[in-house]
């Protein structure tokens, strides 16, 4: 149980899923121009992330027993495509509140590659049950936690700095993201993971 | 007369979009987690990129093959199942043939499935087109993805380890950049390679 916390928590900060892997670019610098798009799409990461690798886990260990391990990555993407139709189906049907919130977000998270990338992590380091919770869940908040930074960040240079015109959008992004993930460098030896 | 006439061919055209008007990384901002991921050393991102540059090519051949029989609702599941059979088979001869590579990259590997360029190449360009423009297309994207991620990688190995292709380029006396190696040396790089290019072909972004 205390390594699932440690684990928890070393996920979210020293071992940061966007800032020290550098997983889910994409995502993370195209709807971070608003901080409440930013918060729809983390907490729908958070959503998709933690299913997804809730039934991943006994699907790689079926594929362990039958021997067939290689093909793991093809079940994991297919898993993931199914669930996020699924959960897009049932949002809109049952949960129209949650749906309007960031139900848009959802078609988008398929290619987002921390969905993916929680999966396979979670194969190579071995992880237990609980454990593969908890680094799920963990991984996603840090995400939350990293595109919301970065969106305020991004709101507030939009007002009031005047970037060069070659490093104005994608270019001061990086630099905004460089800096940030110097700032978390600093958590380092808080948790191992 | 030749270089000329040349000029005005299609594939000419299709490779000049890959390599700089709209090169996926430095233009387009696509597949960046692997690029800034694998960059600290420049034989891991040779690996990389090759790996990227086949998965784009014979994914895009596979689909413009199958174009006219794909049902447009399915069409996005279709890609994910054609790219990661490609993805496992140079995951698979990653592990035979230099395993060295292999650990160091790691999961980095699987994660081309998701890397927005193949995708977005087949949704693209792919579904659109005959074969064998698909192909110099994915060709072309490839390229322009695999030079971007060597430049980044000589100077960000350079930097850290003072070693290009582990031959030591820089003198004894050289402090490395320990964080060169890390994540914000590859965004600090990045960031400052994009400006470069933008400034070089005068192609701003319009931010609103």
């Amino acid at each position: 149980m205390g390594n699932s916390i440690e684990i928890f928590i070393s996920s979210m900060t020293n071992n940061n899923i966007a800032l020290i892997y550098i997983l889910g670019m994409c995502p993370l610098i195209a709807i971070s121009t608003s901080i409440k798009n930013a918060k729809g799409m983390g907490l729908a990461v958070i959503f998709v992330v933690t299913i997804t690798a809730i039934i991943n886990y006994p699907i790689y260990h079926l594929l362990k027993t039958t021997g067939t391990t290689q093909i793991s990555l093809l079940v994991f993407i297919i898993t993931i495509a199914a669930t996020v139709q699924f959960l897009e189906m049932f949002l809109e049907k049952y949960l129209p509140k949650l749906y309007n919130t960031f139900g848009i977000y959802l078609p988008l998270i398929t290619v987002n590659c921390v969905v993916l990338a929680v999966s396979l992590f979670f194969v190579n380091r071995e992880y237990s049950f609980i454990e593969t919770v908890s680094f799920s869940v963990g991984s996603s908040v840090g995400w939350l936690i990293a595109i919301v930074l970065l969106a305020a960040i991004r709101e507030k240079m939009a007002k009031k700095s005047d970037v060069p015109r070659g490093l104005a959008g994608k270019g001061i992004t990086f630099i905004i993201l460089g800096i940030l993930s110097l700032a978390f460098i600093g958590f380092t030896g808080l948790a191992s993971i | 007369m030749r270089l000329i006439k040349l000029k005005y061919t299609k594939w000419y055209n299709i490779m000049k979009q890959g390599l700089s008007e709209s090169n996926p990384i430095a233009i387009a901002v696509l597949g960046i987690c692997s690029a800034l991921a694998v960059t600290n050393r420049v034989e891991n991102a040779i690996a990389m990129g090759l790996g990227v540059t086949f998965v784009i090519i014979a994914s895009s051949a596979t689909i413009s093959l199958m174009r006219n029989f794909i049902p447009s609702k399915v069409r996005m599941v279709t890609y994910m199942v054609v790219i990661s059979t490609y993805v496992i088979a140079v995951q698979m001869f990653l592990e035979a043939f230099y395993s060295d590579i292999a650990t160091a990259l790691g999961a980095y590997v699987g994660l081309i499935i998701t890397n927005c360029i193949v995708m977005g190449r087949a949704e693209a360009y792919a579904v659109k087109n005959p074969v064998h423009y698909s192909i110099i297309d994915g060709l072309a994207n490839g390229l322009g993805y695999t030079y971007v991620l060597v430049v980044v990688a000589i100077i960000r190995e350079m930097l850290a380890f003072g070693t290009i292709l582990n031959y030591q380029v820089l003198p004894d006396t050289w402090e490395n950049w320990v964080v060169m190696a890390m994540a914000p040396g590859g965004f600090f790089i990045l960031g400052m390679f994009i400006w470069l290019i933008r400034e070089l072909t005068k192609n701003y972004e319009v931010v609103n």
